[in-house]
């Protein structure tokens, strides 16, 4: 195809990606080096019979005044970048200097808002991606012995969590877990605890999502590796089994490796799509005790006074960071390949 | 072929219709569970004293007076005004589903037809673009959307949702077009079509089946999309999926509970159906991507 006619073709998606897609990136970096406004204070004077008080009070007009003539907020460098609630390095070092062991200090860092936020995240992406390709594996291979016939009802029941959006899919696991739910009831009665709770623990709470998490993407996974199953051809598995080669030795050595490509495919998405992990930490209201980094971008920016749009453009700088390292492998080698095809 | 060499055990056997058994009963038995639960008052579905509650229907035949109860539904299409998010649900759909399927299908066709090195690039970055998380690129557009006033309307909200769609269209459509056979389109231009018209008179009729798939997977994101919706979008043009976390409440008032249920069962009712219906399409485009490698 000509180039000019592929720019025409092209145009309309290109311009949509660039400006919707490409721009709000560069506008998120240049708003991570801006801060909000401080508010104008002024000295106010007040008399009485008994004396006079000056008293500090925050002149409103004035701080509107500013904020229409420069809405972008006042200039501040890395500063959000290494304040308290983002990497904290002042706290980091004080800590560092003033904790006896390194337990402790961990302990420290551990509670600031944005590392506490990773660590969550972190966690996440770890405990649901393996989870998620073994469960979709296995229900995959499970289903594939089934009789073709009621395969189509079978497959329906289980893309059903996927195809939810994830703030419904975690309420109404939420409304069965909390504690005047079904689930949640029963377990209190089982457990002799009237004050168990999802809410009371923090180790609960992350248990839970997580489950959530695998419960969500299982099917994903499930659906390719089905797909990839129905390819594998016949004869290999056949010579294998005229060989007395057990059911698991065929998967571990046939199977396996024919879908191996479909398996970092399946790895690849589901942990980009567990990095931005937000919406159960809505759906399980579980604020309190589970922060991931793009529920912090989110507080933020329905912060009730002032949207603080500097500190949510540092966090979603840093965590576009977070995902493009996670890409890095990926890129490096579609550009070898690249390289070697040509 | 099957030559019947794969003989299971009955052990085997038994123990796979008990996995998948249970298995379904995780995926599905929410979801019956909620909608269960949606018809019932909220002093049954939340029961503090006895969960049995909810099924027993207890609490309901004393408030109702019978052992269903649509009052959860009819409140919340009314007065919650679910009415007003569904129909605000329905336009951002439309307009997506079509925008983005006209932009994503014109797109998709040049790259799978250029043997030019850049469309390489250019999928590639579509490739690193769909793994943005999506309330990054939300922080970017507030700012500049509050300066040019445009913000809180559907229309924007349109484009943007189109916007980000179009990565995942754009590789879905791309795969589906390199199975189109390329002969069929050249000796279109050999007889003297220009592109657009081979576009018009040759690809369009058989690219249905890619555009079917593409388009169920576009409605499915600006059907469940809440991080831009919620954001982008006034309380006066919410469309499903913020209106049901604005039930739940906040720690200033209370939310209406009985709502969020029975909204919740009023948005996936259709998505379940639709999914029901053109279940072959979902699965071959997850697969798409996936089995060529």
């Amino acid at each position: 195809m000509p180039n000019k006619t592929f720019f025409w073709f092209f145009l309309p998606t290109g311009l949509a990606m660039i400006l919707f897609i490409g721009l709000p990136i560069i506008s998120t970096g240049i708003q991570s080096f801006y801060a909000q406004h401080d508010q104008v204070v002024k000295e106010v004077k007040k008399c009485d019979p008994f004396g006079c008080t000056v008293s500090i009070v925050v002149d409103n007009e004035e701080t509107s005044k500013i904020r229409e003539a420069k809405p972008l907020g006042k200039f501040n460098g890395f500063g959000t970048y290494t304040d308290r609630n983002h990497l904290a390095v002042d706290e980091i070092k004080k800590f560092w200097n003033e904790t006896e062991s390194f337990g402790a200090f961990v302990d420290q860092v551990t509670n600031l808002p944005f590392y506490k936020a990773l660590i969550f995240t972190l966690t996440y992406c770890l405990f649901v991606t393996p989870n998620v390709l073994l469960l979709g594996f296995i229900i995959a291979l499970s289903l594939n012995a089934v009789a073709r016939k009621i395969r189509g009802p079978l497959i329906f029941g289980t893309i059903l969590p996927m195809i939810v959006t994830p703030l419904v899919g975690s309420l109404v696991l939420f409304w069965m877990i909390d504690s005047q739910g079904i689930i949640g009831a029963n377990i209190q009665n089982l457990m002799n605890d009237p004050y168990l709770s999802l809410k009371s623990s923090k180790t609960l709470t992350w248990i839970t999502i997580i489950i959530y998490g695998i419960w969500h993407h299982s099917p994903f996974a499930f659906v390719v590796f089905y797909a990839a199953l129905q390819t594998v051809p016949q004869e290999p598995v056949e010579a294998a089994i005229i060989d007395g080669a057990s059911r698991f030795q065929r998967i571990k050595h046939i199977v396996l490796p024919h879908i191996y490509p479909v398996v970092t495919f399946v790895a690849l998405i589901s942990l980009m799509d567990n990095f931005r992990v937000f919406e159960p930490i809505i759906g399980f209201s579980a604020e309190g005790s589970a922060q991931s980094l793009s529920w912090l971008i989110y507080d933020n920016l329905v912060n009730e006074e002032v949207i603080l749009f500097g500190s949510a453009a540092a966090t979603s700088m840093m965590t576009i960071i977070g995902i493009a390292i996670l890409l890095a492998p990926v890129l490096i080698r579609t550009w070898k390949e690249f390289k070697t095809a040509r | 072929m099957d030559y019947g060499l794969d003989t299971k055990s009955t052990r085997l056997k038994t123990f796979n219709t008990i996995f998948i058994i249970t298995w379904l009963l995780i995926a599905c038995f929410p979801f019956i569970w909620t909608f269960w639960g949606s018809f019932k008052v909220r002093a049954d579905f939340f029961s503090r004293s006895d969960w049995l509650y909810a099924i027993s229907a207890f609490n309901t035949l004393i408030e109702t007076g019978g052992q269903f109860t649509t009052n959860a539904y009819t409140q919340a299409w009314t007065e919650g005004e679910f009415w007003k998010a569904s129909k605000n649900t329905i336009i951002v759909t439309v307009f997506v589903v079509s925008i983005s399927l006209f932009l994503g299908t014109l797109g998709a066709y040049a790259l799978s037809r250029s043997t030019e090195k850049y469309a390489f690039w250019i999928l590639m970055a579509a490739l690193i673009f769909r793994a943005m998380p999506h309330i990054t690129l939300v922080s970017g557009y507030l700012f500049p959307f509050f300066e040019l006033q445009i913000w809180g309307i559907l229309p924007t909200t349109i484009v943007v949702l189109v916007a980000i769609n179009q990565p995942f269209t754009l590789w879905l459509l791309y795969s589906f077009f390199k199975t189109v056979p390329k002969e069929l389109d050249e000796s279109a231009l050999i007889d003297g079509c220009s592109y657009f018209q081979a576009f018009r008179h040759i690809i369009m009729p058989v690219m249905w089946p890619g555009v079917i798939t593409a388009g169920l997977f576009s409605l499915m994101l600006a059907y469940n999309d809440f991080t831009v919706t919620a954001l982008l979008l006034n309380q006066e043009n919410h469309t499903m999926v913020p209106k049901i976390q604005s039930y739940l409440g906040t720690n200033q008032h209370e939310g209406n509970l009985m709502w969020a249920v029975s909204a919740v069962v009023s948005a996936t009712a259709p998505l379940f159906m639709l999914v029901m219906f053109f279940q072959r399409q979902v699965i071959s485009g997850l697969t798409a991507g996936a089995v060529k490698g």
